[in-house]
């Protein structure tokens, strides 16, 4: 505040000014101020000083110099994320020149709350909202005149998100974004694109467009579209989706950690090994490793832990800390409720609508209040030590939060009840940022009114809220894995290698499920190799017991608990474990369609690599061979996109010129969607001569019998008519279909998507958890994808599973139902509704009774609210509290009976 | 010698503070290091994400 110096803000993307002394963000960890060494006076001209005169807590220190630092690690994990894209790139289309040709970077900050303009998006120029915006997507990326030959694999998602954002703000934008291939093949991405383009109405335009100039204060944009038209159109503001580059100093981390980086400066690593760097002991994860989104890093991230914990099995837990809390003050716990409120600002995203001092005020003419405050972030790391600061200054023994949403941030809060010696139940919170700001955004008044409505509410609710146990369980450290390809036995070595004994279950006669169909790997490397390298350690691993041509029958217990019932020639055995991984696979789609078949010159892509393994003698007179893309995938068979397909197109193009260079290879495709590195294989093939043409849903290539052969017909877009090829050999990309995982699904309880495949807890945080605790998820079960992550998802699998296992003791939820044994009638009610196998009926003497497994329970209610005799009840919602929730909302301050 | 039990992280983005996360949750000692004034990386700068908008802090 006191700084002079007046800098530009780098975490605004120099949209904005701060001072040399700032803070990136409100919650930003560590939450503290720093010093912009670079700008600050006093580091550079010895003048100045004022910083370190004005703060009271004399945290300034100017005679602090760099150290040197000596750490004694075991293993080390490179995570340095990506590089942007140099502005030389940028400029050939205008950026830098017009200030309303703007980056994707600084487009979501100006979409961003708590960016420059407060979320509104305006143009640099004149400050004005625009009405019309262009994307232009692969900026920097697909591109080799800048040296980015590869794709970037996420600039398509965050365009679609920059744009619908961007609508949600101002609905009668116009926005268009122009693209060479939509590459949305993550999973539920396709899905998500079509559900963005439909709901706000973003054009899509497949073009290039080579540069931007200016036109009377606007930008003007000239793009030629498939059917070689060209066409111009005029825009208020231009968005270049800018590629992810190689850090910065990518050579100098290889250089220090002696790795190899691949031609693009990224870390090079295998399709087997995807998370080992070139040099034993040292690993890599994310952006890094190669342009990826957010799941998928997260995804790494997890695996890179399995690798280093696999190398250091032995030292678990040698330096490790434990953490401790203060005893819970029970006796101040029982008085009589003193509740403190805690009204959130959250930036401008509550304060924007709400009047937050409004309800603050509100708040303190409740019974029990004895403190009501506002807060800029109530979330972020000073905040924190406020309240818990407040907490014991007042003896609070009950705690309301009015802020967002409890899923997201109350374990955040309850650990600053833990922090001051309170049972962390007892905190309520009220979220007036989805429920009030975010929904009535329009209507300020009436959105404030609702924020009281809930602050009364949950007052109310606070008053009777009790302290709960927090009951933990021993575990069984085995771990159980269904499914023995390549990603159940990655998952099953490497819990073996951390140290855990593991029991592999497999339902055919031999591992390797489709790894065994695979002969290349997408780096054109023998399938083979990997799969004896991976069966060969899983057979040799003492801590692996492989159970070939065996099913699981059922599963019952919890996290930590389980006990499986397999079956085996006949014979039933049971298996204890504490956790289960799910490594189901999935399967190559066979079609009935384009004569597959009826005719032997129709092969899938698998069934092609199969043959070229053989012997290319079936190539003989062999001219013309075409493959069609999306045969099941992205279709009426299965609306997701299988992502793997065009890459081994492209991969077993390349091998069928290899192996018959005088062959013509057509590609019939829709997007070509070689995502990352594998852009590389596509330029390839077209420079080896492969014809890719593509083909729209509404015009889709028709096979046609031809005496003994066959012909494809397709609609070339540039000529306007139809083409027929004479096909030697025709070669469907039949994408991937789910296994049979319903019966599993419904044993676990787990969840599928609507594709069939197993649904993940959370598709950015936990990508590899299912919903039910001690179960994890690897490969092909999850969704279609190549080796490379399979192996490094069930690396992260293996991680997730380890968890429970070195901790020895997994905690409960104290959310949980509790059965009162008195009233109980035995009905069974309860058991037959919980979805989660968490209730069961016991015999109590020679009554039948419900008991609840607490470490299964997940604390939905569905027992509790179907209970004929109000015997169950659950741990922070009792009868009483909801119901005083409801008398509050009739307006009753005390949340009794009127 | 024995097995050291702690380990280095470089790079305080998603990636590299949930490697973090969970090698402390796997029982070990992890030096997280950021050349910035704090973690978070590229992420800590988006609004949202793709393809649910949930909030990217």
């Amino acid at each position: 505040m006191y700084c002079p110096k007046v800098v530009v803000d780098t975490y605004n993307e120099r949209l904005d000014i701060t001072s040399a002394t700032h803070i990136d963000y409100a919650q930003a960890i560590p939450a503290s101020y720093y010093i912009d060494a670079k700008e600050c006076l006093r580091l550079n001209y010895e003048t100045c000083n004022l910083c370190a005169q004005t703060c009271t807590a004399k945290a300034i220190d100017f005679s602090q110099k760099p150290k040197k630092l000596k750490l004694d690690v075991g293993a080390v994990v490179l995570t340095p994320g990506f590089g942007k894209v140099d502005d030389s790139v940028l400029e050939k289309f205008g950026y830098g020149k017009y200030p309303d040709v703007v980056t994707s970077y600084e487009f979501e900050r100006l979409t961003c709350a708590s960016g420059p303009t407060e979320g509104h998006v305006v143009r640099l120029s004149d400050h004005r909202e625009p009405k019309k915006i262009a994307f232009l997507q692969c900026v920097g990326s697909r591109d080799e005149t800048c040296g980015n030959g590869y794709c970037s694999t996420v600039c398509c998602m965050y365009a679609l998100k920059e744009a619908s954002v961007a609508k949600e703000h101002d609905p009668d934008l116009d926005v268009t974004i122009f693209f060479m291939d939509v590459r949305t093949q993550g999973k539920g991405f396709d899905e998500a694109r079509k559900r963005a383009v439909e709901k706000y109405g973003i054009n899509v335009v497949r073009a290039r467009v080579p540069r931007v100039d200016e036109i009377d204060g606007r930008l003007g944009l000239t793009w030629v579209t498939d059917d070689g038209k060209s066409h111009s159109g005029i825009f208020d503001m231009v968005v270049l989706s800018v590629g992810l580059d190689a850090p910065e100093d990518a050579q100098k981390i290889a250089d220090i950690a002696k790795i190899e980086l691949n031609n693009y400066e990224f870390c090079q690593t295998t399709p087997g090994q995807p998370l080992a760097t070139s040099r034993d002991g040292i690993y890599v994860a994310g952006a890094f490793q190669g342009p990826k989104d957010i799941p998928e890093s997260v995804t790494q991230a997890s695996g890179v832990a399995a690798m280093a914990s696999e190398l250091l099995a032995e030292g678990r837990n040698t330096r490790t800390v434990t953490l401790t809390y203060p005893d819970e003050d029970t006796a101040l716990e029982a008085e009589e409720p003193r509740i403190g409120v805690f009204v959130c600002h959250c930036g401008v995203n509550i304060a924007g609508t709400v009047d937050v001092k409004a309800v603050r005020d509100y708040a303190g003419t409740l019974p029990n209040v004895v403190l009501y405050e506002d807060t800029l972030y109530s979330c972020s790391q000073d905040a924190l030590k406020t309240i818990a600061g407040k907490i014991k200054e007042n003896r609070l023994n009950r705690v309301v939060i009015a802020a967002c949403s409890p899923r997201t941030h109350e374990p955040l809060f309850q650990e600053t009840l833990r922090s001051v010696g309170l049972n962390p139940a007892l905190i309520e919170m009220a979220n007036i940022r989805d429920q009030c700001a975010w929904v009535h955004a329009q209507e300020p008044e009436a959105a404030t009114e609702k924020s009281k409505d809930l602050v009364r509410m949950a007052a109310a609710k606070a008053r009777l809220l009790e302290p709960l146990e927090q009951p933990t369980v021993d575990v069984t450290p085995s771990a159980l894995v269904i499914g023995g390809g390549a990603s159940g036995m990655g998952a099953a070595l490497s819990i073996a290698e951390q140290g855990y004994k593991c029991v592999l279950v497999e339902k055919s006669d031999k591992l390797g499920g489709n790894l065994a169909r695979l002969t290349w790997t997408m780096d054109g490397q023998d399938a083979a190799k990997v799969l004896k390298d991976l069966t060969s350690r899983v057979k040799k691993n003492k801590n692996i017991e492989v159970l070939l041509e065996t099913e699981v029958e059922a599963i019952s217990g919890y996290v930590g608990n389980f006990s499986t019932t397999v079956s085996r020639e006949g014979k039933t055995e049971i298996i204890n474990h504490g956790v289960v991984v799910l490594a189901t696979g999935g399967k190559e789609y066979k079609p009935n369609t384009y004569l597959y078949g009826e005719n032997n010159r129709v092969l899938t892509q698998l069934e092609l690599e199969q043959k070229l393994k053989r012997g290319k003698s079936f190539l003989k007179g062999a001219n013309n061979i075409v493959m069609i893309q999306c045969v099941g995938s992205r279709g009426d068979d299965m609306s997701h996109c299988s992502k793997l397909c065009c890459t081994q197109a492209v991969k077993n193009a390349l091998k069928l010129k290899e192996a018959k260079p005088d062959a013509t290879v057509y590609i019939l495709y829709r997007d070509i969607r070689t995502f990352g590195f594998y852009e590389d294989l596509y330029r390839e093939a077209r420079k080896q001569g492969v014809q890719f043409i593509r083909y729209t849903l509404d015009r889709k290539p028709e096979v046609l019998k031809a005496g003994r052969g066959i012909k494809v017909r397709v609609y070339d877009s540039l000529i306007g008519e139809d083409i027929d090829i004479p096909a030697n050999l025709l070669v469907l990309s039949t994408g991937i279909a789910p296994g049979e995982n319903e019966a599993l699904a419904k044993i676990i309880k787990a969840p599928l998507t609507s594709d069939g495949f197993f649904l993940e807890a959370h598709a950015k945080l936990r990508p590899v958890e299912v919903a039910v605790d001690g179960v994890y998820l690897c490969g092909l079960a999850h969704g279609p994808k190549s080796l490379e992550e399979c192996m490094a998802q069930a690396k992260a699998a293996a991680a997730k599973a380890v968890i429970p296992l070195a901790k020895g003791r997994v905690a409960v939820a104290p959310i949980v139902s509790r059965v009162n044994q008195d009233t109980c009638i035995g009905c069974g009610i309860c058991e037959s509704l919980c979805p989660f196998k968490a209730i069961e009926i016991v015999k109590v003497g020679k009554k039948r009774k419900a008991q609840t497994i607490t470490a299964s329970c997940k604390g939905c209610g569905i027992c509790a609210s179907h209970c004929p005799t109000l015997a169950i009840s659950m741990g922070g919602f009792t009868d009483d509290a909801i119901m005083a929730q409801i008398h509050a909302f009739a307006g009753d301050n005390c949340g009794e009976e009127a | 010698m024995s097995q050291s039990g702690a380990i280095m992280v470089l790079g305080g983005g998603v990636a590299g503070v949930q490697t973090a996360l969970d090698l402390a949750d796997l029982g070990y000692y992890v030096y997280l290091v950021e050349k910035k004034a704090s973690i978070g990386g590229v992420m800590a700068q988006l609004d949202k994400t793709f393809p649910t908008n949930d909030c990217s802090l």
